[in-house]
């Protein structure tokens, strides 16, 4: 069985909470808030104005840069205004505040349950749909998908790898979006490996989902050129360079995109939400999200249309457990302790975590013994111990030199440091200074090319 | 005996030999310095703060000593009678500098501004302000961490544990400015010390509208105008929904400040000023609302009473409980 041969640990998966629980879908809101930028890139330039009445799928906002992303209604209603509102961390963002109003849908969706197995679209007009639709990448970064799908002039793709592994501890929702839908993943895959132009696609699943790993397999049997990996347990496996060493033995660059290897990585929620869109007809409106924790009453994978604001999901699941410490916002390894849950679901919105008291605080933090555990975990082979004191003692360049843009963010050194060093706050930290410092030298590196001529 | 004759010998030839070499090499390359560069640096304080914009005072003095006119380069420690110092050694007219002092444009005491939540990561307003909007809900305000008091090289600023918010020593503070960058907020702000040391600030930049800047903080500035109104310089402007004081245009007359509903608008070195207003508040109010504006009604002039009384030590900075 492969993995990724740099670094990695081993946090306890916790999933048996909110593993097989079937996806239930979350009624409607009384209003729905929806962010304008729920994608990394530029927020979407809203297309509506207050007062217009909205349908469910009904393009709300278009994509405001190559980057972005189009927003569409995840309910039907009327627009009350266009205004900001505060995510679970207190910043502001764009959004476009809708009354609920019916269910009232765009009449070119398909709302069967019917799985639609033939597509005999050109490449370019699949990717045109997907563009359409507002799919990003659901495993996390929101990165906008037809973006990936079109590789670069030069560079071409030659495998299409699924990220079926949820590698983060407690999130289930991409485990039972496989065994519910993976006939549609299945369809999903074909689908996108067609708008690439390729013929191979290797589905990576963590062996601790064998039931998946089992549906998924039986059904690759039926496919031409799809394959199923199944992956020992570790974290990050679901980081994308790390998922590529894993599937298929390839070491992406410093630096580099996956594509310079010829790989294309999708998440399984992306791809069913690919298939969504280009059979059905149906933008990305919803997405499945896990809530889960020790003490919460119903843990499970809730359907929930982007609006929605996440204390009706919280009180489908049975409200705030009492002990609750922390709320996090995503998994436990790289989600975010929110501040409220005054918050609407959207794209990037894969679970909600709730963590008891006693398990949601930092320990004592103490020097650091030059262990080099931290150094073994990263699996991006970078030194944490050195980038996070050089980032105390503002050593920008020096950072840079270590390589601190390849950090994924993924937080293994400091889960696994034995004196609970605060390492990837600081790397963090420094390497937004760093990226700035970056994009500030190619703005002027590209004035002075420009004044040149 | 010969071994030492030897050794003396050998030692002795090559240390002339070397010196000779040195001698040679130095008189090569030898650095034609400008002597003004010592004279300068000697003035200069030596803090090395870099609140110049330079490396450190050496290189400040460098700098001096190349340019043609003093403008635009000012030792903000040493303030106007270094540079008049350094002007005299360079025979150039030194600029008139106004010394400055740095403020802390943020009023969100801990009695203010009670916690929403508990911030466990790494004390650092940096990481904090990167993560989230901090453990009171304002988006603009102090975070509290300290980074300014680290950054500070004169220890002019401290925290005060009883607002959570920091306080400059204007005695120590040589407006270097080096808090003014470490703060990742942008609330501290280079202002004139302004004669006998007073000056009016607007001691909040919260963007939000007036309800929902006051629903996080009371001492919140919420953008109402009234200062602005009453400004006879016109020194005041109000955009996203903070007001601005303009420290070029202000001539601290303090007609402003009473008209402040939330406190955010404080005259800064009056010792006077709580026992003024708390010896005579209906002559004040009084003349207020006949005199400013009709708007000014009494439930106002109430509030500003309450705000101006002064402040029981609040014990609520201790850390949020979810319980």
């Amino acid at each position: 069985m492969n993995t990724f041969k740099i670094g990695g640990v081993h946090p306890k998966d916790n999933k048996l909470y909110s593993a097989h629980q079937p996806i239930i879908e979350c009624g409607l809101p009384k209003q729905a808030i929806i962010p304008l930028a729920q994608h990394i890139g530029a927020p979407a330039k809203p297309v509506v104005q207050k007062g217009d009445k909205v349908k469910v799928g009904q393009l709300i906002a278009e994509a405001g840069g190559f980057v972005s992303a189009n927003v569409h209604s995840g309910v039907s209603g009327t627009v009350t205004k266009i205004d900001v509102t505060t995510d679970a961390w207190g910043m502001k963002m764009p959004a476009v505040f809708i009354d609920v109003e019916g269910d009232e849908w765009m009449e070119d969706i398909n709302r069967t349950s019917d799985v639609l197995r033939e597509c005999a679209m050109e490449p370019k007009e699949i990717i045109d749909k997907i563009a359409k639709a507002g799919i990003v990448g659901l495993g996390g970064a929101c990165f906008p998908t037809h973006v990936k799908l079109c590789p670069p002039p030069g560079q071409k793709a030659e495998v299409l790898i699924v990220n079926g592994v949820e590698c983060e501890p407690y999130l289930t929702c991409d485990h039972q979006l496989m065994l519910e839908h993976g006939e549609e993943i299945m369809i999903g895959i074909q689908i996108t490996m067609r708008a690439l132009g390729i013929n191979r696609a290797v589905i990576g699943i963590e062996k601790n989902k064998p039931d998946a790993i089992a549906r998924m397999t039986e059904l690759a049997h039926k496919a031409l050129g799809i394959e199923v990996k199944p992956l020992k347990l570790k974290y990050p496996q679901g980081g994308e360079k790390q998922l590529i060493d894993a599937c298929i033995g390839r070491q992406v660059a410093s630096g580099a995109l996956p594509i310079s290897v010829g790989a294309v990585v999708d998440n399984v929620a992306t791809i069913f939400a690919i298939y969504e869109a280009v059979q059905k007809n149906k933008p990305l409106i919803s997405r499945v999200m896990t809530v889960t924790g020790k003490s919460v009453k119903k843990p499970g994978n809730y359907l929930v249309r982007f609006g929605t604001p996440l204390a009706q999901v919280i009180e489908m699941a049975g409200g705030i457990p009492e002990d609750t410490g922390k709320i996090i916002g995503g998994g436990p390894m790289m989600g975010r302790a929110m501040n409220s849950v005054d918050m609407p679901a959207h794209k990037r919105t894969s679970g909600l975590l709730f963590l008891p008291e006693d398990e949601s605080r930092r320990g004592e933090v103490a020097n650091c013994i030059r262990c080099g555990k931290c150094v073994t975990a990263c699996p991006m082979g970078l030194e944490p111990y050195l980038l996070s004191r050089m980032s105390e003692l503002k050593m920008y360049d020096e950072m840079e030199q270590h390589n601190v843009m390849d950090c994924i963010d993924c937080g293994c050194c400091m889960f696994t440091c034995p004196s609970h060093r605060p390492l990837l706050d600081y790397i963090r930290s420094g390497k937004g200074i760093v990226g700035g410092n970056i994009r500030a030298r190619q703005a002027a590196a590209k004035a002075a090319a420009e004044a040149k001529k | 005996m010969d071994l030492i004759i030897i050794s003396l010998l050998v030692l002795g030839v090559t240390g002339l030999v070397a010196a000779i070499l040195l001698f040679f090499i130095a008189q090569k390359f030898k650095v034609e310095e400008d002597p003004r560069i010592d004279e300068v640096q000697a003035v200069l304080p030596g803090a090395n703060c870099g609140g110049c914009g330079f490396a450190g005072c050496r290189a400040l003095a460098e700098a001096c000593t190349k340019a043609s006119s003093l403008d635009g380069l000012l030792c903000p420690v040493g303030g106007a009678p270094v540079m008049e110092k350094v002007g005299a050694i360079l025979g150039m007219a030194a600029p008139a500098g106004e010394p400055k002092v740095a403020v802390i444009r943020c009023n969100g005491t801990c009695e203010a501004r009670p916690k929403t939540s508990e911030y466990n990561g790494t004390r650092s307003c940096a990481i904090m302000s990167a993560m989230y909007v901090g453990e009171s809900g304002c988006a603009y305000g102090c975070l509290g961490c300290g980074d300014c008091v680290e950054a500070c090289a004169f220890g002019a600023l401290k925290m005060n544990p009883e607002t959570g918010l920091p306080e400059v020593d204007e005695n120590l503070c040589t407006s270097c400015g080096k808090c003014v960058k470490a703060c990742p907020r942008h609330i501290i702000e280079l202002r004139k010390k302004g004669e006998n040391n007073q000056r009016m600030v607007v001691k909040c930049l919260n963007q939000d509208k007036g309800p929902a800047a006051k629903k996080v903080c009371a001492n919140a500035c919420i953008g109402c105008g009234l200062c602005a109104k009453v400004c006879p310089q016109e020194a005041i402007t109000v955009a996203n929904n903070v007001a601005y004081i303009d420290f070029d245009k202000c001539v601290v007359c303090r007609e402003c400040e009473p008209q402040c509903p939330t406190g955010a608008l404080w005259g800064m070195g009056f010792p006077e000023r709580l026992s003024k207003t708390a010896a005579a508040p209906a002559q004040e109010t009084e003349a207020v609302s006949t005199d400013k504006d009709e708007k000014f009604d009494s439930a106002i002039a109430a509030k500003i009473q309450a705000i101006k009384t002064p402040r029981a030590v609040f014990p609520a900075c201790l850390p949020y409980n979810n319980k």
